[in-house]
């Protein structure tokens, strides 16, 4: 690769890290601000990258929607239909431990799956959805990549500021209580539920906006570009190992876990065909055996909660 | 339709899964109920032995049904194993990183299973077996051995239960850990004995998956939903709601198709999972709700 | 005449902050002793740490002349001590025979004469010994708590609180059957919330505040005690 060649290399990294940054600040809000379980993080992203492109793609026959509306509403349509998902989800299992969370995200994860799947008026079939409009698309190649990859991290920038407002102001404080101890803070009234759920629907949204960002970015998808359980996946270990309930820990993570990620699959892809495939599992197991070592070793992650709340206070 | 073609083409079918279920629903709602935390890594075990099993098949030449028992015991201790190095340090933490681990494990050992044996759909043997008519009623004769295994197998385990010291002390552990230790009833002997008997339904679950249908990687992560709604639906810790959940969402399931496109059928299992959790959520047989 | 139990000076508590203080007590064979105090006086925290449920830090805990401080539970039972807890301590889900049997879980192989020795002891509980635990009036499940902690003959009986929340008319029963209990050479220590009927019942007691001794004397001496009356038993 010449360096021109390295360097969009580098940008499209930055964006997709940009993209799982996001998701990781949204699963923070959830896991490490309301200690919420849910191990469909792909579903949301994907009702978010699907809702947003087809607001704004130009419309096909055989397919509904394609509203060429602007992509800033497209994003916004994410956000809400993430959050419109959440919602009863959350309303029906937050009464329970987190576990019945997590049954039931797993569960969200392969219907939404299954539906694309399915349903080809949604998904645009085989074909998948094409010509999503992307923000500074009619730049030259490099520059459109470059304010794309400004877009993104402007995005987490954004979304770290208001969560960094949101830990600080009395919810945030509400939020560590319920999870510090969570009998007390149910004493404190049924607020708990309530809280929790607020969170649960914000993390969806967060994740729902990534979906989106994702997809005007490769500015097409089919139902197979998302492969649920890795996506859930690598966002959990990123947050894990990044420090849960730190939002920096959630950034660092996924630069981290993303760079190890796909600089592996540089290497598998290198590999000859025979063992090229086998190598493709066996980097899906030493993810899964990443989280036990991180589980077992440094619960706390790189960047445990205390240190940066401590440090601005 | 007939009597005997909703019969023979739903309820047969959706007795068949339904007692798959079962058997994966039962370790689920052990595990929930005596170690308190969801094993979202069951589905897979179930893979895991179904592929044992047919690593025995394959490289020993043995009959599939003489395949199954070996293949339960390696899996049981696999289970057992898994339970030591991945799952036990997290004791004394919330139990929800157990839970989280189990995801780890889940992903884990899918990819042993698709390392080992490749990701292409592989059967036990091959060749089209014949149902044969029971006045009218169309079995096969593997739906007949799935059938009294499987009940075989829910007998036995419910008489162990009910009757032996160590049935005993699992129920114990179930309902009251705190009382169960102060019984002298040691914990970790329970949480082994609890693997083993998982583990082993587990791979069972596997394999009548696999020799009613076929091997693929993702046959256990696929149950895995209807395995948890089946276990919630009778009632966490409640073997038998296991067996009642398993055979309700199995037949649902089935008749879901008469309504629904059938690409949808897994889908019924999550709608009973969200319904009795609205109404009902100690389940059918009044079961734990954590 | 050798103590059953002594506890002395015994500090510790469930994480690092004690919640005993040096804790004093004995109890001699054949005796009912009585903890009293005020609520989270840690009259439960001393009962546990016998039982080795609790954190010692400091001092210790002799049965029958032999330290058993630190021991873990199923070796203070094999010892010869029995646990009635306060709070949810039947199987609810087993019946009256099976919590029996529970009891009786380290003796491997239960005989008849076990069953049949509670049985006598609580005959309500014959009738009911298909029943399950859970579905039982409370003061027939704290009399499966306390046959179930009977079954390995014990020479000391622990138990925490076991008239809470009962009728005057079952109090009475369960403290009968504390008597006969001790008749048949079982010591008892219990705690009771009910200050005023336990002080007049036991053999002797202590008064338990802030995870310290303040009295100890017996029964009728500690009722007889105005300061104590005034503090405790309401004037
Ligand atoms: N399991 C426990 N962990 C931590 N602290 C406890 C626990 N149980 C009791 N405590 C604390 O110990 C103190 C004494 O409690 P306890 O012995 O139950 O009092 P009592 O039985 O006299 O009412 C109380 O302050 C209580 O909050
Ligand atoms: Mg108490």
């Amino acid at each position: 690769m010449d360096t021109l060649g390295l360097l969009n290399y580098a940008i499209f990294m930055g964006v997709l890290i940009g993209i799982y940054a996001l998701l990781s600040l949204g699963l923070n809000v959830q896991w490490g601000y309301a200690g919420l379980f849910n191990a469909g993080v792909a579903g949301f992203f994907a009702v978010g990258a699907y809702l947003s492109a087809l607001f704004t793609a130009p419309p096909v026959p055989d397919r509904i929607m394609g509203w060429e509306l602007p992509t800033g509403v497209g994003w916004f349509a994410a956000m809400a239909a993430a959050a419109l998902i959440a919602w009863p989800i959350g309303k029906v299992t937050l009464r329970f431990r987190s576990d019945y969370l997590a049954i039931a995200t797993i569960g969200v994860a392969e219907i939404i799956r299954l539906v694309l799947r399915t349903e080809d008026l949604l998904s645009g079939g085989v074909r998948g959805i094409t010509g999503i409009p992307r923000p500074f698309g009619d730049l030259p190649y490099e520059w459109s990549q470059l304010a794309y990859l400004g877009l993104t991290w402007g995005m987490v920038v954004v979304i770290y500021w208001a969560l960094e407002r949101q830990l600080a102001a009395p919810w945030g404080r509400m939020m560590r209580a319920i999870r510090e101890n969570e009998l007390a803070a149910a004493a404190m009234g049924k607020n708990v539920e309530a809280r929790r759920l607020e969170a649960f629907i914000l993390g969806a949204a967060i994740m729902g906006l990534a979906g989106a960002v994702y997809v005007h970015f490769m500015r097409a998808i089919t139902p197979e570009a998302i492969d649920p359980m890795m996506v859930t996946f690598l966002v959990w270990i990123m947050l894990i190992l990044g420090g849960s309930g730190n939002n920096r820990g959630a950034i660092l993570g996924a630069v981290i876990i993303w760079v190890i990620w796909s600089s592996s699959e540089l290497l598998t892809d290198r590999l000859p065909a025979e063992i090229a495939t086998q190598a493709k599992y066996i980097r899906v197991f030493v993810i899964g055996l990443m989280l036990q070592l991180v589980l077992r070793w440094r619960p706390e992650g790189l960047l445990p909660e205390g240190t940066h709340v401590r440090r601005s206070s | 339709m007939s009597g005997l073609e909703l019969i023979n083409f739903y309820v047969i079918p959706g007795l068949i899964s339904g007692s798959i279920y079962a058997l994966g629903a039962i370790g689920i709602t052990l595990i929930f109920g005596i170690l308190r935390y969801a094993h979202f890594a069951h589905g897979d075990m179930a893979t895991l032995g179904a592929y044992v099993a047919l690593g025995l098949v394959g490289s020993l030449a043995l009959s599939p049904w003489v395949a199954l028992p070996i293949a339960m015991a390696i899996t049981a201790l696999v289970a057992v194993v898994l339970d030591r190095v991945f799952y036990r340090h997290l004791e004394t933490r919330p139990k929800i990183l157990t839970v989280m681990a189990s995801l780890g494990v889940a992903l884990m050992l899918r990819s042993v299973v698709q390392v080992v044996w490749g990701v292409d759909p592989q059967v036990y043997s091959t060749g089209i077996v014949r149902a044969e008519s029971y006045g009218g009623l169309m079995l096969r004769s593997r739906e007949l051995i799935t059938f009294a295994t499987a009940t075989g197998l829910v007998l036995f385990l419910m008489a162990f239960l009910r009757y032996t010291r160590w049935g005993k002390a699992m129920r114990a552990m179930s309902d009251n850990p705190e009382l169960a230790r102060l019984c002298g009833v040691n914990n970790e002997a329970v949480t082994r004995l609890t693997w083993v008997i998982a583990g082993a339904l587990a791979a069972a679950a596997g394999f009548f998956l696999g020799i009613n249908t076929e091997l693929n990687t993702m046959m256990g992560w696929s149950a895995l939903l209807a395995m948890f709604a089946a276990a919630i639906l009778g009632g966490v810790g409640r073997v038998e709601g296991a067996v009642v959940g398993g055979l309700v969402i199995g037949l649902v399931e089935e008749l879901s198709v008469l309504v629904l496109p059938s690409q949808y059928k897994m889908a019924t299992a999550f709608v009973i999972l969200i319904l009795i959790l609205l109404v009902r959520p100690q389940g059918i047989f009044k079961g734990k709700v954590l | 005449m050798n103590p059953v139990l002594v506890m002395h000076q015994v500090r510790g508590g469930y994480g690092d902050a004690d919640i005993l203080h040096g804790v004093s007590l004995t109890v001699n064979p054949k005796e009912i002793v009585v903890i009293v105090g005020p609520n989270g006086a840690g009259k439960s925290t001393a009962m546990k740490a016998v039982f080795g449920l609790v954190k010692i830090r400091d001092g210790a805990i002799l049965f029958e002349g032999e330290e058993i401080t630190g021991w873990k539970p199923d070796a203070i039972v094999r010892r010869g001590i029995s646990y009635v807890p306060q709070v949810k301590n039947v199987f609810a889900e087993m019946t009256v025979h099976e919590n029996l049997e529970m009891g009786a879980f380290l003796a491997k192989s239960v005989k008849a004469e076990a069953f049949e020795r509670i049985y006598t002891l609580f005959p309500d509980l014959k009738a009911k010994r298909n029943a399950l635990a859970g579905s039982l009036s409370g003061g027939q499940r704290q009399m499966v708590a306390m046959g179930r902690a009977l079954m390995l003959n014990p020479r000391l009986l622990l138990l925490d609180e076991p008239t809470a929340g009962l009728s005057p008319k079952y109090m009475e029963q369960i403290f009968q059957i504390c008597r006969d209990v001790r008749d048949t050479g079982v010591a008892i220590l219990l705690v009771e919330q009910h200050a005023k009927q336990a002080l007049a019942f036991c053999d002797r007691g202590y008064v338990l505040a802030t995870g310290s001794n303040r009295h100890e004397g017996a029964g009728q001496e500690l009722l007889n005690d105005p300061e104590i009356a005034q503090m405790f038993l309401g004037g």
